[in-house]
């Protein structure tokens, strides 16, 4: 793990692993969305909408996905003070709120037209707005402060400490009873049928590709910009030196 | 033609399911564009820092 | 080399600590978190006459009355069963058989709705494997009847044309 701390190898691989992510996102999303939008068949209870199904999952999927992520780098950033923890945490703390607020407006234009209701207080959606709020938290935390450390040092403790949000927005399905079903993965297989799963696979792997691809866009960014303070840093430093 | 109004009105679930697949793909798309925009303007920015350094370090003043 | 060694513990120590503190906290509020009531729980008198309340169960079959739209149903949840008074629309997916969630009262035995949400489970597939998994005798999970295929859906979704 403290090998991919460097950033030269860190970026190393991330740039390897970006035309094939890009490729393979562009790839899923074109046989993915005629399957899912027209190929596949109606559910039997909810006919048309289980469409929703296919991009409401994933949206979901990948917004915990970001979160573990972002929260193990937090962690090694505030233990080891990895260079590229920090630095990977804001380039895809964005990327997490946009996929968090994709799944709760999916979320509730699917559960106007079946549950009657776009939103409910129970625990699921309530423990996944508190996620929303979670990577907002951070975004705002991390560029609150004048010195930059202090904002990734703040953001980083929030990052961790949110962590406990993630088992609840899991498990609140089982835990208590909620209006929202509980998760399609059982012991020993679904509980979807072939024809809806194939469309929810690929789309499940566009979404996870693309997130890959863009966050690897997104670090490259986030690095220019910590290189830029530190040239200007050096540069007001250089002024302010009495000439030799 | 029949076929494509068909999948145009998704079972009548039409006004649920279109305004989300649109909602999905403005996200991923700006979210993308906004991305480029900033790495752009960023290579810009640091290729000009570049190009502005003094060459060696006390030609500043 | 052991100053990272503490803030490890640290972390670790705190997401515990933290952990810990929510899981107590989450057990003590059990009551407030959860969402509905059951037939049962009514029926021992955890809720109380004019409390505002959520009851969730299945819509018994043969039990739907509908009067325009003064509507009556019964909820089980298969050891006991609450009849329910509503007026107004139902979900799409309202049907006998169907899970339901209804808000409302207690009014003298009769629960009086408000508000009547459907909950569906996590079982998707389409029209024939369910028919096809009804005929082969593997169909389990509350006795869940085939449901009309409706036409141009309920009134909350005209289709857009």
């Amino acid at each position: 793990m403290h090998r991919f701390a460097n950033p030269t190898t860190f970026m190393r691989i991330a740039n390897a692993v970006f035309p094939w992510a890009a490729g393979l996102a562009v790839v899923l999303f074109l046989a993915g969305l005629p399957i899912a939008l027209v190929t596949s068949p109606p559910d039997y209870q909810q006919g048309d909408t289980v469409r929703l199904f296919y991009i409401h999952v994933p949206s979901a999927w990948i917004s915990l996905l970001v979160y573990g992520s972002m929260a193990v780098s937090s962690a090694a950033f505030l233990i080891w003070r990895h260079p590229m923890a920090n630095v990977s945490a804001r380039a895809i703390a964005p990327m997490g709120a946009t996929f968090t607020g994709l799944a709760l407006i999916t979320g509730m234009l699917w559960g106007q037209p079946m549950w009657g209701t776009f939103w409910v207080w129970d625990a699921r959606l309530t423990s996944f707005l508190l996620l929303f709020f979670l990577y907002l938290g951070y975004i705002a935390l991390a560029d609150a402060f004048e010195d930059p450390e202090r904002g990734d040092k703040a953001a980083a403790i929030l990052a961790v400490v949110g962590s406990v949000n993630l088992p609840i927005i899991h498990f609140s399905v089982e835990w208590w009873n909620t209006l929202h079903q509980p998760s399609i993965v059982k012991m020993g297989g679904f509980t979807v049928d072939g024809s809806i799963l194939l469309p929810l696979f690929l789309m499940l792997g566009a979404f996870t590709c693309y997130t890959v691809a863009v966050w690897v866009l997104r670090l490259r960014a986030e690095l220019l910009a910590v290189k830029l303070r530190n040239a200007r840093m050096s540069e007001v430093s250089l002024s302010r030196m009495p000439a030799e | 033609m029949d076929a494509v109004t068909k999948v145009l009105e998704m079972g009548g679930y039409a006004m649920w399911v279109w305004p989300a697949y649109g909602a999905v793909a403005v996200g991923l798309i700006g979210l993308l564009l906004i991305t480029l925009r900033s790495l752009k303007a960023r290579e810009r920015e640091f290729a000009a820092v570049r190009r502005n350094r003094p060459p060696a370090p006390g030609d500043a003043a | 080399m052991t100053r990272k060694r503490r803030r490890l513990y640290f972390v670790m120590l705190g997401l515990l600590g933290l952990g810990g503190g929510v899981a107590l906290a989450l057990t003590a509020f059990q009551d407030n978190i959860v969402f509905f009531r059951s037939p049962t729980e009514v029926a021992a008198g955890k809720v109380a006459a004019n409390q505002r309340v959520r009851i969730g169960g299945l819509v018994e079959n043969g039990s739907l009355v509908k009067n325009g739209e003064n509507i009556s149903f019964s909820v089980t949840d298969m050891s006991n069963t609450l009849k329910v008074q509503y007026t107004g629309l139902l979900p799409d997916l309202f049907r006998e058989g169907q899970g339901i969630i209804a808000e409302g009262q207690m009014k003298g035995g009769v629960f009086v709705a408000s508000e009547v949400l459907a909950k569906h489970d996590e079982n998707y597939m389409p029209k024939e494997v369910a028919d096809a998994l009804k005929k082969s005798g593997h169909w389990q999970e509350g006795g869940v009847q085939a449901p009309p295929r409706q036409e141009g859906g309920a009134p909350s979704a005209t289709p857009a044309k």
